[in-house]
């Protein structure tokens, strides 16, 4: 049943947000249904698919298992942000030339996993990037697409700092 | 960033200049779904929405006694708690058969269950509030009161005598029956020497899309219209069944279909919440969301695939094939799913065994029964997986006994490349295949040679690794053969109109749909060529019958094949209406000009005369400038079915590379291979990812995914975290290469590509675990999906 209601305070994608919430509301039912950010998919609703995958204080999140209420205070950043950023536009280039995505719902999750890897690791093997998006599910692709992209974008970007 | 592209160029009357035929053209739709921008069905939010839930059965087979529904219609948030007999008077049933499936016989299905739940999941109550959160809350709140009944769920005993009858006016839990004996049988399995006599099982599964079915029900009371916003395979036939059931016309029913998270077949049917949905709009005079989570997608999006098929081949020492037979067993659940019904899976097993080889000695048998689980129906490659398992498994199992190479094996029984047209022992009718050129494609694409010394160096280290093969054919194009013939309201046409606008570009209005297989980008590459413009100047507009051609939309690797020839000729029909007002306004022979890059211009010499832009500004804002007599029709409309072939078979053949750990019994999947002769190839990048992602498809069958459930019809393990689906880190790299053997059926000459890597990887991946594990003297493994455990059980280990 639904219960506390909490007040909270955060900032996504920049902009200051103070909403109140239920207490059982996720993340990702916060931004597609309180802030109408739609890019942030639910899959499975249970950790499994990472659809629903976001930035929480510059850490990737499942938005399924994270609470709204402990976004309290927190910097959140969802696939609608960083486009706009353009954070990511190589990557999201890389996609769409390479074709690594058929129905695109995994995507923004998928986007932002990469950007995470890369971030941590310059110059990954085809081995670390399936390990590191094997928590993100594509029904159509196969992943090769995926990882030929993320491979390729790592590669592009280990040459422009060299 | 590596592209396969190995494809021969086709020159035909394709080759048009500056054609975007046979190039990798990045889909125009990607942007917005790389940037969070698509427009799935559960991102629709409508005015005055309410959004529903539904009560489920927690038993395999109940009778639903009684409902109170006092608590949850008081509960915070709730506008209604409707019953299956009260939704009834708003929507009538539906039986899910068809007549060219003979003595096919199946119950009516109401779209929530009144009086008796058959399978666990089934809806028996809806309950509709402002939120989905407070539906749910309120599902909690209503009573129900069952009376378990015994539910019907091995196949094997489902038509015994002592079993229930699942549906008493039926008469026994047979929907549907087949048999087949041709050439002489008996006399071929007697002059073998030697016969495979083995039970393959395929395991139930289920396409696992990753956005959920869902559903945006609008019944607007002030115009007596029904808009539904639907993540939907086919928008004309869901219209059409809308209409039927609500007793509306078509031109009262809108069905819009934006960006679908994945359909692979799962979205091509009639669900009894979604129709429910509709009509608790319809009820409600106000929108009603349905998105089904992801327990609800496991115990009612169909399932495919549970197959026990007892299989038979017969082979001489010279490595022909004598003979094969099977007896197919397949339990579908307590209804034939409508419209399609649940009885073509069993049906395609039939059809298909055997036929990529010559032999004509083809016995089969097919049972189709009813138990109380789930219900089965179309799924990606339908009934292909389970027959190229079968025969390719067959295939392998023969050749090891003979001592035969498993390729040679094949070389000699597969129907030589030039002998189309020809038949299948089945009666399937082949206008041209290309088997043993993708064999030779493929024994030096993959270094067959060089693998199997890899492979016998590294048995003599303890490691054990295997190769197998899956040649296989593939029904694509479908004519009404599939379901006009049958009853379905089903088309097997389509249509598409290509429009100039004011400034000189197009739009291509298609009635096959967008799933993520790319289907606009080569409705768009198709269009630009045949009229004449870059692509960049191509809109293209599905997924709404308000506004598209009446069409079938996306399913049995349609959407090129038909759904794109039906551009080309559209494009090309308006390529001549625009040459007329061009010659009348440069006073030139139509014939004499061209429209390239966008600009007329003089076929010979490609000199330019007039760009688009000018044209269209004179036909649409100066017309009276145009000589009398001449009208601009800017529009042009055409429609495309195929006529001479019942179905345009492609074929192929996939290679597996892997390696088993005999002491774990994982699997390490090392390479794939596949090389698959689609026809004309309008995009290679799109059709080698089709195969891509077909395949990992398949692998996910071999491997992991099966619904599994206990002996009172409960489904153990609907949820991602027990039912494993392919992630990365499992996936092998595939390559892909080609044959071309157009279809002469259309100018495109385009054949389906999207199921071809669904239907071979399962048997590639078994025969080469079978043929890992052979020097071991492991027994061959049969019995889909191949989880660790049954590895160690073959092995002796456990």
């Amino acid at each position: 049943m639904s219960g506390t209601a909490l007040d909270i305070s955060l900032t996504v994608n920049g902009e200051r947000i103070a909403e109140r919430v239920d207490a059982r509301t996720t993340l990702v039912d916060f931004l597609r249904e309180s802030l109408a950010l739609t890019g942030s998919h639910v899959g499975c609703e249970h950790g499994v698919c990472g659809a629903c995958i976001v930035r929480v204080n510059g850490e990737i999140v499942r938005g399924c298992l994270m609470l709204a209420a402990q976004c309290d205070g927190a910097k959140v950043e969802t696939i609608e942000g960083l486009s706009d950023a353009g954070e990511i536009t190589d990557l999201q280039t890389a996609f769409e030339q390479r074709n690594a995505l058929q129905c695109g719902f995994c995507t923004p999750g998928m986007v932002l996993t990469a950007q995470d890897l890369l971030q941590r690791n310059g110059a990954p093997t085809r081995e670390e990037i399936r390990e590191h998006i094997s928590g993100n599910y594509c029904r159509c692709t196969g992943y090769q697409a995926i990882v030929d992209a993320v491979e390729s974008v790592a590669q592009t970007r280990a040459g422009a700092k060299k | 960033m590596k592209i396969t592209d190995d494809s021969p160029p086709v020159l035909t009357a394709l080759d048009r200049p500056n054609s975007y035929i046979g190039r990798a053209v990045p889909r125009p739709n990607l942007k917005r779904l790389t940037q969070g921008r698509g427009q799935y069905v559960s991102d629709v939010t409508l005015p005055r929405m309410a959004h529903v839930a539904y009560v489920r059965s927690p038993h395999a087979h109940a009778a639903v006694k009684s409902i109170k529904k006092t608590a949850a219609e008081k509960a915070p948030g709730v506008i209604a708690v409707v019953t299956g007999a009260e939704l009834a008077k708003v929507m009538t049933p539906w039986v899910g058969v068809l007549t060219h499936l003979k003595g096919l016989k199946s119950a009516p299905q109401a779209p929530i269950a009144v009086e008796r739940a058959c399978w666990q999941g089934e809806a028996v109550c809806a309950v509709v509030a402002r939120t989905r959160a407070h539906a749910e809350d309120a599902c909690e709140l209503v009573e129900v009161a069952y009376e378990e009944l015994p539910a019907v769920v091995d196949p094997e005993t489902a038509l015994d005598g002592k079993t229930p009858v699942i549906h008493s006016s039926l008469g026994d839990n047979l929907c549907f029956e087949r048999k087949l004996d041709v050439g002489k049988v008996d006399e071929a399995f007697a002059s073998s020497d030697a016969v495979v006599e083995t039970t393959f099982v395929t395991g139930r599964h289920t396409g696992v899309t990753n956005e959920p079915r869902s559903i945006v029900a609008d019944w607007n009371e002030g115009e007596q219209r029904l808009t539904v916003y639907q993540g939907t395979q086919a928008p004309h036939m869901m219209q059409d069944l809308f209409a039927k059931h609500l007793g509306l016309r078509h031109a009262q029913v809108r069905v819009l279909t934006k960006d679908v998270g994945g359909s692979f077949g799962i979205k091509v049917h009639t669900y009894a919440d979604e129709m429910a949905t509709v009509a608790l709009s319809k009820l409600l005079k106000r929108p009603v969301k349905f998105v089904a989570d992801r327990i609800e997608s496991f115990v009612t999006d169909i399932h495919a695939r549970d197959h026990r098929i007892k299989a038979k081949i017969g082979v001489r020492k010279d490595g022909t094939i004598t003979a094969f037979e099977i007896d197919d067993l397949t339990g579908i659940g307590p209804y034939s799913v409508y419209p399609r019904t649940s009885g073509i899976e069993a049906n395609q097993v039939v059809n298909l065994v055997g036929g990529p080889y010559t032999t004509p000695n083809y016995r089969a048998q097919a049972r189709v029964v009813f138990t109380n689980k789930n219900v089965m129906c179309q799924y990606r490659a339908v009934g292909h997986p389970v027959a190229v398992a079968v025969t390719e498994g067959l295939v392998e199992l023969a050749a090891a006994k003979i001592g035969m190479d498993p390729l040679e094996l094949r070389r000699r029984n597969l129907i030589a490349d030039d002998a189309y047209p020809t038949q299948s022992a089945a009666g399937l009718k082949f206008e041209k295949l290309s088997h043993h050129e993708a064999l030779a494609h493929l024994d030096s694409m993959m270094n067959y040679a060089g693998l199997r010394a890899e492979q016998k160096k590294l048995r003599d280290q303890g490691i054990y690794r295997g190769i197998g093969f899956a040649s296989f054919i593939e029904v694509t194009n479908p004519s009404a053969a599939f379901y006009g013939v049958g009853g379905a309201r089903i088309t097997s046409q389509d249509g598409a109109t290509v429009k100039l606008d004011a400034q000189g570009n197009i739009s291509v209005h298609s009635g096959v749909t967008e799933q993520g297989q790319g289907a606009e980008a080569v409705l768009a590459q198709v269009a630009a060529s045949a009229f004449g413009v870059p692509i960049e100047r191509v809109r293209v507009i599905t997924g709404d019958t308000d506004n598209t051609p009446y069409g079938g939309g996306t399913w049995a690797s349609r959407a090129a094949g038909i759904g794109g020839e039906a551009a080309w000729q559209a494009g090309k029909a308006l390529r001549a209406n625009v040459l007329a007002v061009a010659g009348a306004m440069l006073q030139a022979k139509p014939e004499t000009l061209d429209i390239r890059r966008g600009v007329v211009v003089d076929a010979a010499t490609g000199a330019e005369r007039l760009p688009l832009e000018e044209l269209a500004r004179v036909a649409y804002f100066r017309p009276d400038t145009l000589p009398s007599g001449v009208q601009a029709e800017l529009m042009a409309t055409r429609h495309y079915v195929p006529r001479g072939w019942p179905f345009a078979f492609t074929n192929g053949i996939q290679a597996s590379y892997l390696e088993v750990d005999v002491d774990t019994g994982f699997v390490k999947l090392l390479k794939h291979w596949c090389v698959e002769d689609c026809g004309t190839i309008i995009n290679p990048q799109l059709v080698d990812e089709q195969i891509r992602g077909g395949i990992v498809q398949g692998i996910g069958a071999a491997l992991f995914e099966q619904c599994l459930y206990d002996e009172r019809g409960q489904m153990l393990n609907g949820n991602m975290a027990d039912y494993l689906v392919p992630m990365a880190a499992e996936m092998p790299d595939i390559e892909c290469g080609h044959c071309v053997s157009p279809t002469a059926d259309s100018e495109l000459g385009a054949k389906g590509a999207g199921e071809a890597g669904t239907a071979g990887a399962p048997a590639c991946v078994m025969n080469a675990i079978n043929d890992a594990l052979r020097p071991l003297g492991a027994a061959p493994l049969t019995d889909m999906p191949f989880m660790p455990g049954k590895i160690l059980a073959a092995l002796g280990k456990v």
